[in-house]
């Protein structure tokens, strides 16, 4: 027990990995062996992050816990340096928990299911190394590689458009990645270290003098928005945004589910674990530039989403919308480090990055429950569905609410923690943000107009297209995720506690 | 059990129901109304328990029934939610759960339990009827509601976010039961969703409300930001009102009075006033029980006490004589819209429609109470407003049900059966329905001495009259004039005279679940009144004492100068005649012979009405100013945002790195490259190519494990190249 205990977060890390080399080596054609084995694979991560969140000190959730290193690359002094504390536990356990269940979602996929069980764990383990990750260059490296299985999910199992849509994928967050990575080495060389507190430190006493023959503070600049446009690309960040939908679109169900439920948040922990601590003195300086952006994608998220009639756009626009709020809450964090409504605004922004990988989660897959029966996302092809698939539409009904941030689920909460947050110092940019607010629920109900409201499309009622309800293995995807939707929204002190110890501590 | 364990408990029974209902019974019509009606009767049982206790307790409004937790944990404290029955909420529970209670029971009748399934009822429509066979012969009789389990489960959750509401101790749970009961607005308004004008109608009142709302967050966002709690206990303390009216903030509005506008805005929302009253007529679509839901007991209500409770706010600073900007604004706009609004109810026809805008009129003479400062007199219209409108609402239903009757038999489903002008004579078919019909009527008119809608509404025109708010008094007296007139217009035309139709002459009343909640609700039309008699009042103030403002108003302390009323002949006169005078006028326009079927308004007004039959074009205007607009910047600007410049840029950053290639190919490797040294590296690659080919078998995994072995190898040739 002692090893699995100093040893556990490295045990979480890389057993999706040993799990996804066991898939590979699985025989061929035995599909459902290699389903369940991947599921029952992905069932102990989770497992081991209950056992990390019952063994976490909770009142000391602002220091690294369970922390293991390991020399990796001693030339450069870059060591292989894992641990949790309050922030990157919640996004461990909401990754330990979508993976299964996406797994669980893509039993229904036929082709190549070896390849692509292997490549969702791989992809597991590329997130986790990102949220666990205590040295520079580990996080890099962890960054990138849950890129190489998002991209072939999306080119090998995705719709029709899919070239086009795994390409931007690719290129348009390497290509934001190159900043980061050239600001990563330079940190790196100043210091001799790529270690991120003890970078932390060095970097924010830096004040004065010249780095590279520039002023100092020119650097900082120039480097803090290397690090921006990288993490604003995978939040995604209006102008950067339109990736997602087209991604979205052809990933397959439970790609999307993770894309949006995990992938997303890489971006807004990087600014959460790096650019604030980082760069405090640019990041309060440019705080209003990033409520800006904020604002503009909780406001043109929210429109893009009501504007179009594919359900699964309609879905991927709220992630943009969602997402606002999470930087706007990071923008008046950095704007007023220290306040109780920064400890409130950042409480509001990570509790809503893992109410909307939940709720986001849930949406797509959903949308994959009626894709698959239907065979089309057009939201003019459905209509009036609710009395064939009365379970579904509850269900549905559910999840949109959640989505939409009905008090009493989980959505509200932490946006009204961004709200309050925000109002403090930058009330402008939330009153405007509320425009988004509005418009989510004319996107949200807009989905549940077209596909369960409305005269019945007689199409599905009869012959080879008769719809059928949700199924049992359908529903059990959807059981965790709306017990956490009701949970978080009537008693979010269990989650929010532990966030929160972490936020007073570190911001 | 001690009280405020009840009053945390309040709100389970119905919470539950829902729960239960949606997972276990929904298959059994009659368990699930049993799940929802006992609900709804042990949360009455709960409310009048803690109503009662209330009573005995001296010095209440200081001593309210309060208890608290820790919530969540935000930076060094804890955000506390509670619950609190005060006198003010203590009142509003007692009409909550009698009018509850009252409209669970009417369900089970207004759905026709019992009665068999429809021949081609569906889920989403309302029932069509059931043909069934007596003694050899063929007959239609009404069908039992195919989605009747479903109903009661949303009606649970509506009840359970009013309970919600009121036994809040903070504007935060508030704010969660006032938005679950959105949400069940819309679901209910939407039952029938197959209908499109029913789904539309829910979607308008959701949003419409949802309007308000974001206002409304934005104002707790405010006031948590400058007092650090959201708990009635701190932010009402002297202090801090104090603090926040002396703070500036926007417009020249201090603090208080900016928090208490955004907050009022949420309220313009969900208590349907102009300009955001556009939904509530709408809100028609749903089953009538909903109608009496939404339009007496709970949503609309949940506004105006909202707005009574924020009461502190908006009036911090003020003295007692000139009103607070945001008074003032309250004022105007409760004012305006309850002359609007009756402006409007002139002109429906249908029988619910005079009702709905009856409503919105009614809520206006609340909203202007409380902008002038007579926030008692505001809480009392409210609760005689929740008893009779919820009768009228019920009794409306009973109409529709026995008209449907009618229509069954005859036959005919051209006949609208919610249209009045298709009514008349029903008194002698429905003598219960009528004469219930007729109390609530009276008491929405305003009926001297003996309704309760009399004695609530003379108190506010009594503040305004010895306050010298003149404007609001004249329009009110105005309103409260065509109120008297278009009720018994109504009555007239439904009830009186001779039956205008065969479906009229064959409607019969309806059961004793539905006759029941009428009755009980009329005793309480006619009694309510009884308890709030000012001691001034002529000869009957000295039986009285007053008992409803004594409770009451301890929940607010009012400036030396508003607390004072001085009897005045003027307001009593003037609410003697509006009533009376309207009432009479009513009766007199619409018992000629075909005044019902041919409005005499339309003649004597002509282009007017038209205006008013359409309501004033609004629902056109908005449509044209804002829905329009909207759905054009979602579906063509954010398209050509997104795919036209966003992704035209990266497009072209594409095509240009694409054509720096071609060239670096053209102009630079093939010319210059190949020429000098020569093709004998392309035929290398392409040995090459060939052995890779055997290797490229399309199969993902066997890429990714070469990809592992070349990258195992990169990191050995590195390895040993550093350190070398």
């Amino acid at each position: 027990m002692d090893f699995l205990y100093n040893h556990l977060l490295s045990i979480i890390l890389f057993f999706p990995a040993v799990a996804a080399i066991l898939v590979v080596f699985l025989p061929n054609g035995e599909d459902k062996l290699a389903r369940w084995v991947a599921f029952i694979a992905s069932l102990v991560p989770f497992a081991l992050t209950l056992v990390l969140w019952a063994n976490f000190d909770a009142t000391n959730a602002g220091t690294f816990q369970f922390e293991e290193t390991y020399v990796w690359y001693s030339t450069i002094n870059s060591n292989f340096h894992i641990g949790v504390d309050g922030i990157s536990l919640s996004m461990v356990l909401l990754t330990t928990l979508l993976t299964p269940l996406a797994i669980l979602a893509s039993f229904n996929i036929k082709e190549k299911v070896k390849a692509y069980m292997m490549l969702f764990l791989f992809l597991e383990m590329g997130m986790l190394g990102v949220f666990l990750s205590m040295d520079l260059l580990i996080f890099f490296v962890f960054w990138e590689i849950g890129l190489v299985p998002m991209y072939f999910l999306i080119n090998q199992w995705g719709s029709e458009n899919r070239n086009y849509a795994s390409l931007k994928f690719m290129i348009y967050t390497v290509g934001g990645s190159l900043g980061l990575l050239l600001a990563i080495q330079l940190l790196g060389v100043l210091f001799g270290t790529y270690d991120i507190a003890a970078i932390t430190e060095g970097w924010t006493a830096l004040n004065s003098g010249m780095v590279m023959g520039m002023p100092v503070a020119t650097v900082k600049i120039v480097a803090f928005w290397a690090f921006v446009v990288a993490f604003a690309i995978k939040v995604p960040v209006w102008p950067f945004h339109t990736w997602l939908p087209d991604a979205h679109t052809e990933a397959p169900v439970a790609g999307s589910m993770i894309l949006a439920g995990v992938l997303l948040k890489l971006g807004a922990y990087g600014f959460i674990r790096l650019v604030l601590p980082l760069y405090p003195a640019e990041s309060a300086q440019f705080a209003g530039w990033l409520a800006f952006l904020a604002v503009m994608a909780i406001v043109f998220g929210a429109f893009g989403a009501y504007g179009q009639w594919d359900f699964k756009r309609l879905v991927a626009y709220s992630s943009v919308n969602h997402m606002g709020f999470v930087l706007l809450g990071i923008a008046a964090a950095a704007k007023a480090p220290g306040t109780a409504s920064a400890h409130i605004a950042m409480n509001g922004a990570i509790l809503q990055m893992f109410n909307h990988g939940i709720s986001a989660a849930a949406m797509f897959f959903l949308v994959g429950v009626i894709y698959e029966r239907t065979h089309t996302r057009d939201l003019k092809k459905y209509g009036g569905l609710f009395p064939l698939i009365p379970v579904f539409g509850g269900i549905l009904i559910f999840a949109s609410m959640s989505s939409l941030g009905l008090p009493g689920l989980n959505g509200f909460v932490s946006e009204f923690l961004v709200v309050r947050g925000a109002w403090a110092e930058m009330a402008g940019f939330t009153a405007a943000g509320m425009i988004g607010l509005l418009f989510t629920g004319a996107y949200i109900l807009k989905g549940i107009k077209n596909v369960l409201h409305g005269p019945l499309n007689e199409e599905w009622a009869h012959g080879d297209h008769k719809i059928s309800d949700i199924n049992l293995r359908e529903v059990l995807v959807m059981l965790p995720l709306m017990a956490l939707m009701l949970s978080l929204g009537i008693a979010p002190a269990w989650l929010l506690g532990v966030i929160n110890n972490a936020v007073t501590a570190l911001f | 059990m001690e009280t405020t364990n009840i009053i945390w408990l309040l709100p389970l029974p119905p919470l539950l129901a829902f729960f239960i209902i949606i997972l276990f019974t929904n298959k059994s019509n009659k368990l699930s109304h049993i799940v929802g009606v006992s609900a709804a009767a042990l949360s009455w049982a709960g409310a009048m328990t803690v109503f009662f206790r209330s009573l005995s307790v001296e010095h209440f409004g200081e001593h309210p029934f309060v208890d608290s937790i820790k919530w969540l944990p935000l930076g060094e404290e804890w955000l506390e939610i509670g619950v609190r029955i005060d006198p003010l909420s203590a009142a509003t529970l007692f009409f909550v759960g009698i009018t509850v209670f009252m409209i669970f029971l009417y369900s089970v009748g207004y759905h026709n339990f019992g009665q068999p399934k429809g021949d081609h009822d569906k889920k989403g429509l309302p029932p069509h009827g059931a043909t069934v066979e007596e003694n050899g012969h063929k007959h239609v009789v009404p069908s039992v509601e195919p989605m009747y389990a479903r109903f009661f489960a949303f009606i649970g959750l509506f009840a359970a976010g009013m309970y919600t509401l009121v036994i809040s101790d903070n504007l935060l749970t508030l704010f969660v039961g006032w938005e679950i009961m959105g949400l069940c607005s819309y679901l209910l308004i939407g039952f029938w969703f197959a209908k499109k004008s029913a789904r539309n109608a829910g979607i308008k009142a959701f949003i419409t409300t949802r309007i308000g709302d974001v206002f409304m967050l934005l104002g707790l966002a405010f006031l948590y930001t400058a007092t650090g709690s959201l708990s009635y206990d701190v932010i009402f303390s002297h202090d801090v009102l104090h603090h926040l009216a002396e703070t500036p903030a926007f417009w020249g509005l201090s603090a208080a009075g900016a928090i208490g506008l955004l907050l009022f805005i949420g309220a313009v929302g969900k208590s349907a006033q102009w300009p955001l009253h556009i939904w509530l007529p709408d809100a028609m679509e749903g089953p009538t029980p909903v109608s009496a839901m939404i339009h007496a007991a709970t949503m609309v209500s949940a506004g105006v006490y909202m707005t009574i409770r924020i009461f502190p706010l908006f009036s911090a600073g003020w003295d007692g004589h000139a009103l607070t900007p945001t008074m003032s604004i309250i004022a105007f706009i409760g004012a305006f819209t309850a002359l609007f609004a009756a402006t409007i109810a002139i002109a429906q026809n249908d029988v619910k429609g005079v009702l709905a805008y009856s409503t919105i009129s009614q809520l206006g003479f609340m909203m202007a109470a409380i902008g002038i400062g007579a926030y008692v007199a505001a809480a009392f219209h409210l609760v005689t407003h929740a008893f009779f409108k919820a009768l009228l609402f019920l009794g409306s239903g009973s109409v529709i049900h026995g008209m449907e009757h009618g229509v069954l038999h005859t036959g005919d489903h051209s006949v609208d059966p919610q249209d009045m002008r298709n009514m008349g004579g029903l008194a002698k078919k429905m003598p219960l329905t009528f004469w219930t019909f007729l109390i609530g009527g009276f008491a929405l008119s305003g009926f001297p001495l003996v309704t309760a809608g009399f004695w609530s509404k003379d108190e506010i025109f009594a503040d305004a009259f010895a306050h010298g708010h003149m404007t609001v008094f004249v329009v009110l007296a105005i309103a409260a004039f065509l109120t008297a007139f278009y009720t018994m217009r109504q009555i007239t035309m439904t009830f009186l005279g001779e039956a205008r139709t065969p479906e009229a002459e064959h409607a019969h009343e309806t059961g004793w679940t539905m006759t029941t909640p009428l009755v009980v609700l009329s005793v309480f039309a006619l009694g309510f009144g009884w308890v709030g008699i000012p001691e001034s009042f002529p000869i009957l103030g000295n039986f009285s004492s007053n008992w409803f403002h004594g409770f009451v108003g301890h929940t607010v302390h009012l400036p030396e100068a508003a607390m004072h009323i001085e009897f005045s002949w003027v307001p009593l006169i003037t609410s003697l005649a509006v009533a009376l005078g309207g009432l009479a006028l009513g009766y007199w326009t619409y018992t000629k012979p075909n005044a019902s079927a041919n409005d005499p308004l339309r003649k004597l007004l002509r282009p007017i009405y038209h205006i008013l039959e359409n309501k004033y074009y609004f629902d056109e205007a908005y449509d044209f100013l804002f829905v329009k607009p909207a759905t054009w910047i979602s579906e063509v600007f954010v398209a050509k945002m997104d795919q036209g410049v966003i992704d035209g840029i990266l497009h072209a950053f594409g095509t240009v790195s694409f054509a720096i290639g071609k060239f670096i190919r053209e102009k630079f490797d093939t010319p210059v490259i190949n020429e000098f040294i020569g093709d004998g590296s392309a035929e290398v690659v392409q040995i090459f190519g060939r052995k890779l080919r055997k290797v490229q078998t399309g199969r993902i995994q066997e890429y990714m494990l070469s990809a592992l072995g070349v990258l195992f190898i990169i990191f050995i040739a590195l390895y040993y190249l550093v350190l070398a």
